[in-house]
This record gives structure tokens, C-alpha cells and sequence, in this order.
């Protein structure tokens, strides 16, 4: 149990930046839009908020610019799919690489900087338990905030009135529209937040995870995030499993790394990727068409009122 | 006062007219509703009687026109404004969310009921309301669960939620078996005697004498006329509805029907949801016979027609084509043995729509020759067959480059049947081969598939007209969940009731009497 528990308590920060843009992604789908940009939002929160907090020195400032940031991207990638009503995949392709080139270019400046960035604060009481103090209730202010959004997500989606509708939304938006719900309004903020979320995600990488910017440092990550909330089936508590266990498998390998082994970094390196997807293929052969069923039924196919299906 | 308020319709519409890219669906009609009248909007598919609904429900924005509620100008930007006027719709397919609850699916968009969910104080609301009309429901099931009959249900709740007074239903009945029906026309008068004003659209003559006091028919989109419905005939107003009278009985030739050639031996099928669809069918068809299916939509009449054309697996059973084992061959083996599909979708499944009327017309066909030679296709061939297609079966389109997607229902499905009823047919598949056609088109194709069965072709016609089946079928199936209630070897002999019981789910042997010759497959 003591090796484990660092072990534990690593997997669960660096589970966090997969679980803030799942729970982001999951929004977003829900109300019936794809996003496949994660990656390259997730990579512009990262080097904002990395600008922003050695700019201030204050890292709550830097995550919050990143939030923002991501919604300004979510913004766009909604009036893409919502009001113009283009293809949500090519948009979010086109999002990830504008994403990755644009913060290679402007990040050039800041390889090499170090932040100090936000630390962990040992929640009082909590943090004393066995084993669970020292995984779950030793870290940041952002780990604590993360599992607060699961939990309130989860309600939200499940016993609100406007998670109901957000449900409605993504599922029929006719029924909805002809109920009186404003489709294209909700699928709009749904974007902004959603995406705010998962820039957030970006912004733990490089303020609170690892404290410097490097090009590229989101290194696949958002695709990770696409993958998990099929494998989450929409649950918040299934995102958080699914990102903690990819948090594992990195932390695992890490102490591998250090520890000398005479198996290869990249190979090593690649284990946490190659996991996920391994556990993905084997929930999806195992839920067969039952993920088409939770899927949000009009997931990717834009809505206009006086269309004809 | 009092008089006033008892002239003023709860709704009047006026000159409205709604284009869409093009196309006129209404065109400067008047419309109105009064306080307790059940007023009936007849016209043939097409005619524009949901286009005019949906504006009244604030779905469609009218390029002109008004809408005066109560005597007050109103303008609709979405049906929140109009659910908000006391205006309520339920749709041909019904606008409900699936995954959700009956109790979600009624406050669906509704304000002010708190953050979270009241969900008690809502399913009390819900069997009050229910309670009051005669529609029982249970609450806290999902609406996938549900009927076709239930959840239109749910929908009529949904709009008496709101405390609509004019409830706009759209082709009500075409869903429900006869008892189904009979139900909601209790339902019908219990809100007329409150004073609601309801929109009743319907193909239905008999529904139309019996149920309304006022008929408005559209024809072309334009109003052809409001009468008081005592004081006007079926006929007179299928001439207003056509313009022209047409004679609706059909000639069918008594022919005795061939040896076997297309035999399902139990077979089962799946849905898209991979749900069991059909159960463990037997049939066989025969040439120079009709086989009639009947059922409400979505009982596996689908899965059925593709399963039988080789475009569904075949999870159990066995099909054979003149003793030969087709349960796992291609849809292309099936053609090449000359089984041709109609189906219900013609513009998704029988046709590319964005390509030409040339391309579409050798689709079946197009490697064979005279189309292809080696692997290249002639295309003055090819325009030549489509040539023959328009002329022969009536198709009215500017030339054969248009592309589908912009001819009519009818001209559509008089092209495809022209595919599809060539010289190498042997089985026909036919699913709603007339739905959404006009009663002259209707009358064509009709008088197509009984000319097919002349010249010995082996036929399944799978409709929900049951007038039609009557008309057409040498036998006739009811078909429920997948499974037949019972094949009627004389189907004129058995009334549309107990047809209707068959439909809802009644075997053949608890409805018929033994003199009304059933057998089980
Ligand atoms: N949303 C739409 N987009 C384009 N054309 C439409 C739409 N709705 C109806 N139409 C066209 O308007 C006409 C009237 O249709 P509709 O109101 O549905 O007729 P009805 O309900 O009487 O069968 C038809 O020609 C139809 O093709
Ligand atoms: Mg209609």
C-alpha cells in the first residue's frame, strides 16, 4: 500500500485534465453537438493559461482566462455547426489544428519558462483518512473543483428541469423546438460551456500539472477525451473511472521511466493510450448497439425548424 | 357581450401563404375555429393541411397572412408563443423524446416549475388531467415503451398540460386501430363540450360525417371551400377535394394463383436497434396472387419487405425461391432473380435523389446489358430505357437529366414502379406503394400492381390503408409485433372491427367465427 498510494494519488492528477474535458465534451454532446476539437482547445487553454499566470502570477487568473479562452472557442464552433449548420466533424478538425498550430506559433517564446503555479492544499480532516486522504483529498484546489462537477453534473443532467431540456435538446430537437425550448440558444451556451471546460482541462497541464508550456504538451489527450465519453456512456461518474484510469497507467509508467527499466520510454510512453483504447474496444464489444442507445439520438445532425427529415 | 364572444372564432386565419423554396404549401387560404366545434381540414397529401397547421402552431413563419386570437392580431415567432395563445398541436409523428419519461416528456419546456423536478406534484397533475379526458397512461413509463396508440396519448396530455383551448390534431386515426380511434373521439367530445375548439385532420370520409361539425378542404393549397358538415355528402366533398370526379372501384380479374414460388419458412429479423422486429414469420406467395399485409406502422412490416429482398440478415428461418435457398443471398442475387422492391422510403431507399432521372431509372440494372458492355456503361441505352419509362408510365418531368429529388410523390413512384415492374419481375415487394400519391396517381399504380398479378406475378403488399388491401389482396395478413394475428383467405368476408382487434393484437381464432375461413400462415 505505500508505493501505491502515490501511485494512486498521481493517477488522479493526472486524470484530471482527461476528466475536465470529458465532462466538457459530454455537455456538449448531450445537447446534440460533436466536438472533435478537444485536442486543439484543450492545447490553447494550456499555453493561455500558462501566459496569463506568468504574466499576473496568479494561477486562478490564468485558469480563469483559459475557461474563458475555451468558450470564445465554443462560441465559434457553435455558430459553425449551429447557425451556418456545417459538418461537426470537419469543424472540430479544423478546430484541433487551428488549436495546435496556433499555440505552437505563439507559445515559441515561451518553451523553457517555469511558473510556479497552483499547489496542493491537503484538505482539512479529509486528508488524514487512510489511503483515501492521501489519493483523493492531498491535492488542488482543481482536483477538488473537478469532483464537484462530476457530482454536480450528474445531477443537473439527471433531476433538473434544465438538464431535462438540455437532455430533450440532443435527443429530439423537433419535439423540443415544438415544445417551446429555444434549440438553437441551448445548443450555444451548451458549446461555450462545454468548451470552457475542456480549455480548463488544457489549462491544468500546464499551470497546475506540469508548470511550463511545451508545444504540443496536450499530446493527444483530447482525442483521449472523445473516446471516454463514448466509454462513460454520458455518465459523469463513468468520465471520472475512465480518466483516472488513463491517470493510472501514465503515473504507473512514469515511476517505471524513473525507476530505470530496460524497456524503451517511448514504448512505455505510449501505454496509457494504448490501454484506454484497449478498455474502449473491449466496452464497446461488450455493449454492442446498447451505446447507440445512449448515445444523444440527434448527436451531429444540425437542426433547422422548417427542414424536412 | 355575451353574444360577441360566442361569434368571435377562438382562431381566425387569414390569406396565409407559406412558400417553401418555391413551392406553394398554402396559398392565401382563411381559416377559422370556434369555440366548441370539431372542425375538419380534408384535402389529398399534399394539399398543404399540415404546412397551414404548423404556421398556426408558430412552427412556420408565413411569408404572408394574419392570425387573430380571439379577435386579437397575433404574430407567432415560435410555438412557445403560440402554445402561450392557447394553441396546441399534435403532429403526425408525434414530437416526443423517446428516452424520456411520460411526466419529463409533459413539462418539456414548460417555466416556472421550480429548478428540480417535481415530479409527484406532476404525475398528480398528469392523472387528474388524464382522468378527465379518458387517457389513461402511466406516467413514469418511457415513452419508447409505449404504443403508437399510448404515445399519442402522451402527446394529447402534453397540449392539455399547457391548457390549451384549440387543439390541433394531425391525421389522428391514421395511426390507431378502429377501437383506438373510438376512443379518442370520446376524448374529441368531452373537449368539444368544454368549449375547445379542435382541428381534426383526417383522410377519412366516414370520420369526417360523423365526428365534425364543419369541413374545411384544401386542394392545391388553396381553401376549395368551408361547409357545415350536415349540410354536404362524401361525395361532394371528394369533388372538392379533386376537382374532378374519378372513379374509385377497381377491376380485378379472378385468377387462380400458381404453384408456390417465394416460400419464408419461421423467420426472425432484427431492427436497426438490433430488437427482435419479426418473430417467426411463414407465408408463401404465389403467382397471379396477391398476399395483403395489414398492421398499424412499425409492427415489423419494414424489416419484413428487406428481410425478403436480401437487404436485412436473417437471424432464424429459412426463404426459399422455387426450392432454392435464398436465406443469406445479396440483395443483387435476389434481383437477378427477378424479386424487385417497392419501398416505403422511395426517395432515401429507391432512389439516389441527388442524382437524374436517367441514372435512376437503370439502378436495378445498369451492369447488364444492354446498359454495360464490359464494365462500361452506354448511356445513350440508359437514356433510351428512361425514355421508355416516362413515356409508358406518365411521368411528368422537364427531361431526364433532372434530378429526382425535385419530382413530386407521384411522379416519383410512377418512375420507380416503372423500374421495378420490367419484364423479369417474378416477386413483387411492395411497401405503401401508394402513400402520399394523389387519388389519380393512386388509381394508376394500383391499377399497375393488379396488372403485374395478371401476367403472373407473385405480389406482398404491406399497407396501412385498409381499403386499399381490401380492394387489391387475394389474401390477407394481420401482422403485430412481428408476427402474423392470422391470414384471411377471404378477406372481404371479415368486417374492418375485427380486422381492427387483429391489428391490436388479437389472434384470428379469439376474433373469427370458424365460418369466416382463417388458417395460420
Ligand atoms: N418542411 C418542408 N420543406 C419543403 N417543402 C415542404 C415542407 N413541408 C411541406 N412541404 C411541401 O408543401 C406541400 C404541402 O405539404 P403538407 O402541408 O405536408 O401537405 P398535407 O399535410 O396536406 O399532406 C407539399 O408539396 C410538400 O412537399
Ligand atoms: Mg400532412
Amino acid at each position: 500500500m505505500e508505493t501505491l498510494t502515490p501511485i494512486l494519488a498521481a493517477a488522479v492528477r493526472s486524470g484530471t485534465p482527461i476528466l475536465y474535458a470529458t465532462l466538457g465534451e459530454i455537455l456538449m454532446e448531450k445537447s446534440g453537438i460533436t466536438n472533435l476539437g478537444l485536442e486543439g482547445i484543450m492545447l490553447m487553454g494550456a499555453l493561455s493559461g500558462f501566459v496569463v499566470t506568468l504574466s499576473t502570477g496568479s494561477p486562478w487568473l490564468g485558469l480563469l482566462f483559459a475557461f474563458l479562452l475555451g468558450g470564445c472557442l465554443g462560441l465559434l464552433h457553435a455558430f459553425l455547426c449551429v447557425s451556418l449548420g456545417s459538418n461537426q466533424v470537419v469543424c472540430g478538425l479544423a478546430m484541433t489544428m487551428f488549436g495546435s498550430g496556433a499555440s505552437a506559433l505563439m507559445g515559441r517564446n515561451h518553451i523553457g519558462v517555469a511558473i510556479s503555479g497552483l499547489h496542493s492544499f491537503p484538505l482539512p480532516g479529509l486528508a488524514e483518512l487512510p489511503v483515501l486522504g492521501r489519493v483523493f483529498f492531498n491535492q488542488d484546489a482543481m482536483v477538488y473543483l473537478s469532483f464537484a462537477l462530476v457530482v454536480v453534473l450528474y445531477v443537473y443532467l439527471n433531476f433538473t428541469r434544465p438538464g431535462m431540456n438540455l437532455r430533450a435538446i440532443g435527443d429530439n430537437p423537433k419535439a423540443a423546438d415544438a415544445m417551446g425550448l429555444p434549440v438553437a440558444r441551448l445548443r450555444y451556451f451548451y458549446c461555450i460551456v462545454g468548451s470552457g471546460l475542456v480549455a480548463l482541462g488544457g489549462g491544468y497541464m500546464s499551470v497546475v500539472y506540469n508548470k511550463f508550456w511545451a508545444e504540443g504538451m496536450v499530446a493527444g489527450r483530447g482525442w483521449i477525451a472523445v473516446a471516454m465519453v463514448i466509454f462513460a456512456l454520458w455518465n459523469p461518474f463513468q468520465a471520472a473511472l475512465g480518466a483516472y484510469l488513463f491517470g493510472g497507467v501514465e503515473a504507473f509508467q512514469l515511476r517505471l521511466q524513473t525507476a530505470g527499466t530496460p524497456i524503451p520510454a517511448p514504448l512505455l510512453m505510449m501505454l496509457p493510450y494504448a490501454m484506454t483504447i484497449l478498455v474502449l474496444l473491449i466496452i464497446a464489444v461488450g455493449k454492442g448497439r446498447s451505446i447507440l442507445l445512449r448515445a444523444p439520438a440527434a448527436l451531429g445532425i444540425p437542426f433547422h425548424r422548417e427542414e424536412r427529415d | 357581450m355575451q353574444g360577441e364572444a360566442r361569434t368571435t372564432p377562438l382562431v381566425e386565419m387569414r390569406g396565409i401563404t407559406k412558400l417553401f423554396s418555391g413551392v406553394t404549401a398554402n396559398d392565401d387560404v382563411d381559416f377559422s375555429v370556434k369555440a366548441g366545434e370539431v372542425h375538419a381540414l380534408l384535402g389529398e397529401n399534399g394539399a398543404g393541411k399540415s404546412t397551414l397547421m404548423n404556421v398556426l402552431y408558430g412552427l412556420y413563419a408565413p411569408e404572408k397572412g394574419q392570425i387573430f386570437i380571439k379577435g386579437t392580431q397575433r404574430v407567432f415567432r415560435s410555438p412557445k408563443d403560440a402554445i402561450a395563445a392557447g394553441i396546441g398541436m399534435v403532429h403526425q409523428h408525434f414530437m416526443l423524446v423517446q428516452t424520456q419519461t411520460v411526466w419529463e416528456n409533459m413539462i418539456l419546456g414548460l417555466e416556472g416549475t421550480g429548478f428540480f423536478l417535481p415530479r409527484r406534484k406532476i404525475q398528480d397533475r398528469i392523472a387528474e388531467i388524464s382522468e378527465h379526458y379518458g387517457l389513461q397512461i402511466d406516467p413514469s413509463a418511457f415513452v419508447w415503451q409505449l404504443s403508437t396508440g399510448e404515445q399519442q396519448r402522451v402527446a394529447i396530455l402534453q397540449m392539455l398540460y399547457r391548457n390549451a383551448e384549440v387543439l390541433i390534431l394531425d391525421e389522428p386515426t391514421a395511426v390507431l386501430t378502429p377501437q383506438e380511434a373510438g376512443y379518442l373521439f370520446k376524448t374529441m367530445r368531452r373537449m368539444k363540450e368544454e368549449g375547445h375548439g379542435i382541428v381534426f385532420i383526417t383522410h377519412k370520409m366516414h370520420e369526417v360525417m360523423n365526428e365534425t361539425s364543419r369541413v374545411t378542404v384544401l386542394r392545391k393549397g388553396r381553401n376549395a371551400g368551408t361547409v357545415m358538415t350536415n349540410e354536404t355528402t362524401p361525395e361532394a366533398l371528394a369533388e372538392m377535394m379533386m376537382g374532378e370526379k374519378v372513379p374509385i372501384d377497381l377491376f380485378k380479374s379472378p385468377l387462380q394463383p400458381g404453384p408456390e414460388l417465394l416460400e419464408v419458412e419461421n423467420i426472425s429479423v432484427l431492427n436497426d436497434r438490433g430488437l427482435p422486429a419479426v418473430e417467426g414469420l411463414s407465408f408463401c406467395l404465389r403467382p397471379h396472387e396477391i398476399l395483403g399485409v395489414a398492421g398499424i406502422a412499425g409492427n415489423g412490416q419494414r424489416e419484413l419487405c428487406e428481410a425478403v429482398v436480401g437487404l436485412r440478415a436473417v437471424t432464424e428461418g429459412k426463404i426459399y425461391l422455387q426450392e432454392e435457398d435464398m436465406t443469406h443471398a445479396s440483395p443483387r442475387a435476389f434481383i437477378d432473380r427477378g424479386v424487385h422492391y417497392v419501398p416505403s422510403d422511395r426517395k432515401q431507399v429507391g432512389m439516389a435523389a441527388d442524382l437524374d432521372v436517367n441514372v435512376n431509372s437503370v439502378l436495378r440494372s445498369y451492369w447488364q446489358a444492354p446498359f454495360s458492355r464490359h464494365g462500361v456503361i452506354d448511356w445513350s441505352s440508359c437514356e433510351e430505357h428512361s425514355r421508355n419509362i416516362i413515356d409508358n408510365y406518365h411521368v411528368s418531368v422537364p427531361s431526364g437529366r433532372t434530378p429526382v429529388r425535385n419530382l413530386s410523390g407521384g411522379n416519383l413512384q410512377k418512375l420507380l414502379l416503372g423500374r421495378e415492374l420490367s419484364r423479369d419481375l417474378r416477386v413483387l415487394i411492395a411497401m405503401h406503394p401508394t402513400w402520399g400519391l394523389d387519388i389519380a396517381a393512386t388509381r394508376y399504380v394500383r391499377e399497375q400492381i393488379l396488372c403485374a398479378r395478371e401476367q403472373g406475378c407473385a405480389i406482398l403488399l404491406v399497407s396501412e390503408d385498409l381499403d386499399e388491401l381490401m380492394a387489391m389482396s387475394d389474401r390477407l395478413a394481420v401482422i403485430f409485433k412481428g408476427q402474423f394475428m392470422g391470414v384471411l383467405a377471404e378477406p372481404s368476408a371479415v368486417s374492418f372491427e375485427k380486422i381492427g382487434l387483429m391489428m391490436a393484437g388479437s389472434r384470428a381464432s379469439e376474433v373469427l367465427k370458424e365460418e369466416e375461413c382463417c388458417h395460420e400462415a
